[in-house]
């Protein structure tokens, strides 16, 4: 019996192994109910290396997923960088387009307001050569451009054509070495001969040492080149150096500015004024007063602005070199010089039209006041003509009322 | 089988019987077994659940360990341990053809040389075969249900198993005990 067994060992294990197990389904099919415990074991070995297994699949695929949407981001940035690149080009672009319409613009309306006869040309090519400061312009001599004609944009003066072909011009700019014009300052009328340098800045030459030229005024053409026009702005002083016998004065032309691109050629120029200097300490903007009521006075605000302690001074010293019939500078050695002490009103209380002609105050001075004689104040008949006629305020206001001085005493106040 | 023919058998192929280290014959049955209920439920990785690894890894066992014993016991467990895992599968079913793969197998690794690639795809393809065959007559004649049986479609996973089951087993390979 034993060695049968163990002939049949394994046989017998099989059959054995596999008894039981179909002892097994047959429990389970029979009574329709689960071995738990078997169960149990199996779900217990496998689920910890489940959940091992899960948890480095999800930090795994947390890594992998943020590592894609890293890629993912990364080509977003690179997208929208190229999407922002091309937009800065874009509104560069745009930048250009409305700069150029603004200039455009501009011109265009200089072009109705400066009297001067021009046409409109765009800058097409730059000279060749280093150090040429040549242009041409997309205007020739077939649109009536002749050679020696100014070039000028509503900034300024830009250069002049030494050549007029068929379709085209060449420009030579102010910054070119051989540019010359001449051109006269704003405040001094300084004169002077403008010069080109090469570079971006232009010199004024021949400007004698003892003229005063400010830096920051404006040099406009004087109109003695017969080239330019006067009146137009040529640049704005940068560099003053006092030099003998000539000062060196370095101009920024203002013609180019705002870049060069479209300009305007003089066909017939026509010389204009050179605009005057605002002051710098400009008094503030007052406007008009309102209208007074029924009954009330009316107070006429002085004409200028109220000046210095000496335009004070200056203007009662006329005030009473008019009273005594006095011309400042023209009596002899040793002849008796005007009354200083007599009294005038301050030139800050000035009173004119209906005040004064109320008050009467011209034909009843004050004590030791000179009455008014129009006729002498004013010996050209201007009594009639208006206030500016007669350094006198009270004389003035007299005359403008057209009144006799001495009608109508003012009440004191 | 006679007991001259085992005794010889045996006693020739001594020197090739496999060895593996008590954590290798727990741990990678185990690992395929999660491989088969964990790796399916993503749905990019859905047809790695036509891969059969518990079979795989009870013929590879049984095939080199030699032993028609340790064979079905390892089919025993490896197929219970499925079942358990099994949603509305009684106990027994796949513990009862694995039992039988693992017997079989080591029947044959006693007789052939089973280190040779092609023997493996062979062998591997015959009892996946057997394996979805025996399941299929054990389904129908003990819990009576009307499952078909797709030849062709047992081959191609058959095919596909094996080939699959010969680079496992290059690898299981590795975990042998060096003699």
């Amino acid at each position: 019996m034993e060695t049968l067994l163990n002939r049949y060992r394994n046989i017998t294990v099989l059959l054995l192994v596999i008894f039981a197990q179909l002892v097994l389904i047959a429990v389970q099919v029979r009574n329709d109910r689960d071995v738990r415990m078997v169960r149990i074991w199996s779900v217990t070995a496998i689920t910890p290396l489940a959940k091992v297994l899960e948890t480095v699949r999800g930090g795994t695929s947390g890594f992998f997923r943020n590592y894609i949407l890293m890629h993912d981001a990364r080509e977003d940035n690179r997208r929208l960088q190229s999407e922002v690149d091309r937009l800065k080009m874009e509104n560069q672009f745009l930048k250009g387009e409305i700069s150029t319409a603004d200039r455009a613009k501009a011109l265009v309306a200089f072009q109705q307001r400066t009297q001067s006869r021009t046409i409109a040309a765009r800058v097409i090519a730059a000279g060749a050569g280093a150090n040429a400061k040549v242009v041409f312009v997309d205007r020739g001599s077939g649109a009536g451009v002749e050679r020696g004609m100014p070039v000028v944009t509503p900034d300024g003066i830009v250069g002049k054509v030494i050549a007029a072909y068929p379709t085209a011009s060449e420009v030579m700019l102010i910054t070119d070495l051989e540019f010359a014009a001449g051109v006269v300052s704003q405040k001094n009328q300084v004169v002077g001969t403008l010069k080109g340098q090469g570079q971006s800045t232009c010199k004024v030459d021949y400007v004698p040492s003892e003229e005063k030229v400010e830096v920051g005024e404006t040099f406009f053409t004087s109109g003695d080149d017969r080239i330019f026009p006067k009146g137009f702005p040529v640049g704005v002083v940068r560099v003053v150096r006092p030099n003998s016998p000539y000062q060196e004065i370095l101009v920024e032309p203002t013609g180019l500015e705002r870049g060069l691109e479209a300009v305007l050629i003089v066909l017939e120029g026509v010389h204009q004024a050179i605009p005057e200097v605002r002051p710098a300490n400009a008094p503030v903007y007052l406007g008009t007063p309102p209208p007074p009521a029924a009954g009330e006075p009316q107070t006429v605000q002085p004409a200028g602005p109220a000046g210095t302690d000496a335009d004070k001074l200056l203007q009662r010293y006329k005030q009473i070199g008019a009273a005594e019939n006095h011309k400042f500078g023209e009596g002899a050695p040793g002849t008796k010089p005007p009354d200083f002490n007599i009294k005038v009103p301050a030139p800050g209380a000035q009173e004119t039209g209906a005040a004064a002609r109320g008050r009467g105050d011209a034909a009843n001075p004050p004590n030791g006041q000179l009455p008014a004689k129009p006729e002498a104040a004013n010996p050209n008949g201007a009594a009639k003509s208006g206030v500016a006629a007669s350094p006198h305020p009270r004389v003035a206001a007299s005359q403008a009322t057209g009144a006799p001085a001495s009608q109508n005493p003012p009440p004191r106040q | 089988m006679t007991e001259y023919g085992d005794r010889y058998l045996v006693g020739s192929q001594r020197e090739q019987v496999s060895r593996f280290r008590a954590r290798v014959m727990l741990f990678v049955p185990l690992a395929a077994i999660l491989f088969q209920v964990y790796v399916p439920r993503f749905d990019f990785l859905g047809f790695l659940g036509y891969l059969e690894l518990p079979l795989l890894v009870t013929i590879y066992f049984a095939l080199m360990r030699r032993s028609q014993i340790g064979g079905l016991f390892i089919g025993a467990f490896i197929g219970l341990a499925q079942d358990s895992l099994s949603i509305k599968q009684p106990l027994g079913m796949y513990g009862i053809v694995k039992t039988l793969v693992g017997y079989f197998a080591a029947s044959v690794g006693l007789r052939i040389d089973v280190e040779h690639s092609v023997i493996r795809l062979l062998l591997t393809f015959f009892f996946y075969f057997f394996h979805e065959f025996l399941y299929w007559v054990l389904a129908r004649g003990l819990l009576g249900r009307q499952i078909p049986f797709e030849i062709q479609r047992t081959l191609v996973l058959g095919l596909l198993n094996a080939v699959v089951g010969v680079t496992l087993f290059h690898f299981l390979d590795k975990l042998r005990e060096p003699a």
